[in-house]
């Protein structure tokens, strides 16, 4: 990896929606092999941290550098094929599509054969469920069945980096255990994640580092078990008096 | 606007025989296959875009001049005359949506629906300028003017064309839309433009093929229209435009299955209908509108249409 193992640096980041200034000069680094969560209330600017990462909104001010190279504004699909892959929240997987299809789209940009039939074959042994329910409409799996195609959607494309957008939100807790037990087997095998999450305890656990996000700024960084046991993290966010 | 008589039932008013029967059918059959060509055009552009494109039916107009003059200029063969107006029209389909929709792609919807109407009248006013109002007469093409006898009913070839081209026309398509990885990712964009966006999909570059399939594909009806009312000029889209839209809201718009039958129910009910009820003839167009009322009123979704969620 690039300068000292760091994968992605934001540098002063802005980030205004119409009128809102909603990023208010975010900086952070994912270094590279990690597990990276950031944390905060609704509207603290988690999702447009992540959407200005994947190309989907376009920062005023400030940089993103990704291996090495200045990806800020670019479109979204030049950003997947830099290397960074997103989740997003709420699934947003094609229920019109199959399974066998939607992961395609996953691998639409890429042309080795080879490499991605040793993907599917990885991603059908984390998630033996789609292989079993590959012929179906994505529209008539479960809950937890989709958002776990969402995530090997996102792995085919091969990512350096995985962004993932709230991936334990609406499942039930024995789910919740799995997705973050997958997220820490998808780490293991190389790739580095950048994960928000609410449920900030969960995330915290499997995280390396934390970032706090409040009102459009980082205002408190540390190691996950640290963040965990961080007196104002555990009145903010873990709803502990 | 150019238009041939049904059959020999609509001129006296003697009753159907199961010869003029299946002969109505049949032209039936032929009408609806071109509307279903260009219905597709409609639906694939709403399917993705939610944007009725007015446009549409003015590219179909185009398809025939260009077919009319490639052949008049160049002495070409029909066919690859009209495959070479497919060609032209698909780049006038990508120059519509890259000039005048594109930019409009985040602003709210009514303002590119007037802009599809703008787009329409800049086109048949163009005509109007360049080639003139007065009807032109279209050379028909030898293969559309064989008679053939099957089992004693004797059919024009344009009957029996028209229906096996637009057959195969549509199955091209379908197998480009179910079969290809640009149809598998028109397919997504339909549904989710933004995740499309995320799977490193160019969604500007898929839109612009679909406007390039629907426009070629409606060259394509509108050259068989011109065979089979042989007298073409700037306004004649309007009228088979209309039609073909009502079929894809009677399909269920946004599907494509569901334009080929909607123009399948069009096509045999102006045709039919008036065959039954020679009296009705000069209702013809208001049965096929009737049908849509009916449609908007039982069935607001069409025949294959899912009902509609917002997205949010």
């Amino acid at each position: 990896m690039s300068e000292n193992g760091v994968v992605l640096r934001l540098e002063d980041l802005h980030v205004y929606y119409g009128g809102i200034h909603a990023l208010k000069g975010i900086n952070f680094e994912v270094p590279a092999g990690k597990i990276i969560a950031l944390i905060g209330a609704n509207g603290a600017g988690k999702s447009t941290t992540l959407r200005s990462i994947a190309g989907l909104v376009r920062p005023r001010r400030g940089k993103i550098q990704f291996l090495g190279r200045d990806i800020t504004g670019l479109p979204a699909h030049d950003i997947v094929k830099n290397g960074i892959a997103m989740v997003p929240e709420g699934r947003r997987i094609f229920p019109n599509l199959t399974v066998m299809e939607n992961l395609a789209l996953g691998h639409y940009i890429r042309m080795d054969a080879e490499g991605i039939r040793r993907d599917l074959e990885w991603v059908y042994t984390i998630f033996p469920r789609l292989k079993e329910r590959s012929w179906q409409r994505g529209g008539t799996l479960s809950g937890g069945e989709q958002q776990m195609l969402a995530v090997a959607r996102a792995l085919m494309s091969n990512p350096k980096l995985l962004m993932m957008d709230e991936p334990s939100l609406g499942l039930a807790p024995l789910l919740v255990k799995e997705i973050f037990n997958v997220i820490s087997e998808i780490n293991r095998r190389g790739t580095t994640i950048l994960l928000i999450e609410q449920n900030a305890k969960a995330a915290l656990e499997v995280a390396q580092h934390g970032y706090v996000l409040e009102t459009g700024k980082v205002t408190l960084d540390g190691e996950g078990k640290a963040l965990l046991n961080d007196e104002k993290v555990r009145k903010a966010y873990l709803g502990e008096e | 606007m150019g238009r041939v008589k049904p059959g020999p039932s609509s001129d006296k008013g003697y009753n159907m025989t199961l010869v003029t029967f299946f002969q109505q059918l049949l032209n039936g059959v032929s009408l609806g296959s071109l509307y279903s060509l260009l219905a597709i055009g409609y639906t694939l552009v709403y399917g993705i875009l939610g944007l009725i494109n007015f446009a549409h039916s003015d590219v179909f107009m185009l398809g025939t001049y260009f077919t009319f003059f490639v052949i008049g200029i160049f002495v070409l063969p029909w066919w690859l005359s009209v495959v070479i107006a497919m060609g032209l029209c698909a780049l006038v389909g990508m120059t519509i949506e890259r000039v005048a929709y594109r930019p409009l792609r985040s602003a709210p919807r009514i303002s590119a629906l007037i802009t599809a109407v703008g787009v329409s009248f800049f086109i048949q006013n163009l005509g109007l300028v360049t080639v003139g109002a007065r009807p032109k007469g279209f050379p028909r093409p030898e293969l559309m003017e064989n008679v053939y006898s099957l089992f004693g009913i004797r059919i024009q070839g344009v009957v029996v064309w028209v229906p096996i081209i637009s057959g195969v026309i549509l199955l091209f398509l379908l197998y480009i839309i179910y079969r290809t990885k640009t149809g598998m990712a028109m397919r997504a964009v339909a549904k989710d433009m933004e995740a499309t966006r995320l799977m490193g999909v160019n969604v500007d570059r898929i839109i612009l093929y679909t406007f390039a399939l629907g426009s070629a594909i409606a060259a394509a009806g509108g050259a068989m229209w011109a065979a089979r009312y042989p007298q073409i000029n700037p306004l004649m889209g309007i009228f088979p435009g209309w039609k073909a839209f009502t079929a894809a809201v009677v399909g269920g718009i946004g599907n494509v299955v569901g334009a080929m039958i909607g123009g399948m129910i069009i096509g045999i009910a102006e045709i039919m209908i008036p065959a039954a009820f020679p009296g009705l003839t000069g209702y013809r167009d208001a049965f096929v509108f009737a049908i849509l009322i009916g449609f908007l009123l039982i069935k607001p979704s069409g025949i294959l249409g899912e009902a509609q969620k917002e997205k949010v």
